[in-house]
């Protein structure tokens, strides 16, 4: 599904390396959850593989589905299959939630030559999504994730991500700021979504997240590299001692 | 500076007065000659420059061919009045028949006592303590114009329509409306309707009036336009103005509220749309807000979009004069600069003679949020799209001041028909 290979990222702006040869496969139906330190780069790879500006790719690639991701604008990424739920969502006063999930969906159906939904098929489908989710009419109607909660910003992301059905989802942080309960909505609402045809790659600083999210293989990732992997033991071993093992064993 | 001052001089000299109101079109004339027309060493026009205003002939302004839109307000049900260039069509307008609304024509001169009381008189307070010199000029030669008297609810809105055939066209229009107590009415106007259209619009709206204005100014590149927009609000009473303007080389839009009742309310909003690239685009809102009252609310929203070396200006000031106790002031004007090359002069203002009021001020200019833009576009809302959907939620705040939603719709179509325009 994803496969990266020998990926090394600079930032555009100065000459700071953050990704140093990054080497990762992402098989189709698997959840791989990546784990590291602040500053290991973690959100970097997410960004660079949703093609965030600020960042230069110094050699090094990523596929999905064989295509080469690198060389697609943002919005061609998505429509290849590819989804970012966000740490930090961004708000956007004056457009509603479903304004925006329509734009979102009938764009990518566009772009993928199927019809766009009408607005009653539409209404349907987002309300029966939403509604497991928890997200109730009110905040369907608000302007995009202003004045969410931060358990709604990421509910909001999961239901963005239910409606445009990607194959590759990435979750960045998706547990940061969220209590136990905000954290088992948002994992049930990415459990609910588990197939055979998609898979997950999972950023995350704590286990905990993965407690509700089982995933197959476990990465962990620091100073731009991939340093050891896994299965989710390796998550619980990072839990009970910390990075300072894996990172001393690395050197 | 010796070349602009005899043109304006000619113009001030050639200036005819129009029908009709015999004692305050010499009064306004009498007054224009002492002020005389502005240049750009007067601080009111430090922003924008008058002297093609105060040639004597109108530069000209090529027709511009809008029919790839169906005209605005075309599904509504409503009052329809053409102007062609400045002259009332009547053939084109529907008749003026509307229950509890007395509708008149100014060239017609008709002599009745309350359109006598208003002509005018309003734009007179309004001349301090600013001077106004193109208002003036307007009463005192404005050659048709309509008046409106609503006496209850009109069940329908007036539609002023402006129509530009003529290169170079000068109409000056000076409109009435009183809205008597209790009474409610819907004004809309829409067009370029000439080359230079100068206007004056006096809204007088009394106890318990309410007044609705939405305004949407031509598409023809090379129109210039000085509008006055002067309205006094008694208490209770509620004043709404929306003014979109895409296009345009020079617009001066003034608008100056007199909050003169207890619980008075008004409201004024601008969106102005200028992409350089299709011709030059220069905008200016002024507006003064005087509270002379108590409790009284006034809100300030202007946004504007610039790109391609389009500038856009913003004068706001609130006076909130002695005893005007829980006032509530608040005015916002922003600018989004799609590019490097805008620019957005911004000169807020408040002045303050009570102790217990509520006034805010803020201006702001910036880019597109690059964040949100890459949020959009990583759900697959491609580029151009994603920038008009910002540009919408920008806009947001200014539209929300349309209160009628069909009307709304139909605002919100057009900015979007816009940008799908000018796009890149």
């Amino acid at each position: 599904m994803l496969e990266i290979k020998n990926l090394h990222v600079k930032l555009e702006d100065e000459d700071k390396q953050i990704l140093k040869g990054v080497n990762l496969t992402v098989e189709p139906g698997k959840v791989h959850a990546i784990m590291g330190p602040n500053g290991s780069g973690k959100s970097t790879l997410s960004y660079v593989l949703s093609g965030r500006d600020g960042y230069e790719v110094t050699e090094g690639s990523a596929t999905l589905e064989g295509a080469d991701l690198l060389e697609m604008e943002p919005e061609e990424r998505a429509a290849a299959g590819l989804f970012l739920a966000f740490q930090y969502p961004v708000e956007i006063p004056g457009v509603g939630n479903m304004t925006f999930l329509r734009t979102a969906v009938n764009a990518q159906r566009k772009a993928r030559g199927q019809d766009e939904l009408s607005a009653g098929e539409f209404l349907k489908v987002v309300r029966e999504k939403a509604k497991t989710l928890k997200i109730d009419a009110e905040m369907l109607k608000r302007p995009v994730n202003v004045g969410f909660s931060g358990g709604e910003k990421k509910r909001n992301e999961i239901l963005q991500m239910a409606m445009l059905e990607p194959k590759m989802c990435i979750l960045d942080e998706t547990d940061s700021g969220l209590d136990v309960d905000a954290m088992k909505l948002v994992a049930d609402g990415v459990n609910a979504l588990r197939d055979a045809g998609r898979s997950f790659l999972v950023i995350t600083h704590y286990q905990r997240l993965l407690d509700h999210i089982k995933p197959d293989v476990v990465h962990i990732m620091a100073d731009g590299r991939i340093i050891r992997t896994g299965g989710p033991e390796l998550a619980l071993e990072v839990e009970q001692n910390g990075y300072a093992d894996i990172l001393a064993e690395a050197q | 500076m010796a070349a602009p001052q005899a043109k304006a001089s000619a113009r001030l000299d050639a200036l005819q007065t129009g029908p009709g109101f015999g004692a305050a079109r010499a009064d306004a004339l009498a007054r224009l000659r002492a002020m005389g027309l502005p240049d750009r060493r007067d601080e009111y026009w430090r922003y924008t420059d008058p002297a093609t205003l105060n040639v004597q002939a109108a530069p000209a302004a090529p027709v511009f061919d809008a029919s790839d839109e169906a005209p605005l307000f075309d599904a509504l049900d409503r009052v329809k009045l053409v102007f062609v260039d400045g002259v009332f069509d009547p053939a084109a307008s529907d008749d003026p028949a509307l229950a509890g609304v007395e509708i008149l024509r100014l060239a017609d001169a008709p002599d009745i006592s309350w359109a006598n009381g208003l002509y005018g008189t309003l734009e007179t307070a309004g001349q301090t303590p600013v001077a106004r010199p193109f208002a003036a000029l307007n009463t005192a030669a404005a050659t048709d114009g309509i008046l409106i008297r609503a006496t209850a609810r009109a069940a329908k809105p007036v539609h002023l329509i402006y129509i530009h055939e003529s290169e170079t066209s000068d109409p000056i229009l000076h409109h009435l409306v009183k809205v008597e107590p209790g009474a409610e009415l819907t004004l809309l106007e829409t067009g370029p309707a000439g080359a230079r259209f100068n206007k004056v619009l006096e809204v007088d709206v009394a106890t318990g009036g309410r007044f609705h204005h939405v305004q949407v100014q031509g598409r023809d590149h090379q129109r210039r336009a000085v509008t006055h927009l002067f309205t006094r609000v008694a208490e209770e009473a509620l004043f709404k103005s929306f003014t979109l303007t895409a296009n345009g080389v020079l617009t001066r839009n003034e608008c100056v509220i007199d909050i003169a009742g207890d619980d008075a309310v008004a409201h004024v909003a601008g969106a102005a749309l200028g992409d350089g690239a299709t011709g030059a685009f220069h905008h200016d809102d002024t507006v003064f807000i005087t509270h002379g009252a108590e409790r009284g609310e006034s809100r300030q929203v202007f946004k504007k979009v610039l790109k391609h070396g389009a500038v856009g200006t913003f004068q706001g000031k609130i006076l909130v004069k002695p005893g005007a106790q829980k006032t509530d002031g608040y005015q916002i004007s922003q600018s989004l600069l799609l590019d490097d090359d805008s620019q957005f002069l911004a000169k807020p203002e408040l002045e303050i003679y009570a102790d217990d009021v509520k006034c805010s001020h803020g201006s702001t200019t910036g880019a597109l949020d690059e964040t949100a833009l890459f949020y959009l576009r990583s759900r697959g809302v491609p580029q151009e799209e994603a920038v008009a959907l910002l540009v919408l939620s920008f806009l947001a705040d200014a539209i929300a001041e349309i209160e009628d939603e069909d009307i709304q719709a139909e605002i919100v179509a057009r900015l979007e028909a816009w940008l799908s325009r000018h796009r890149g």
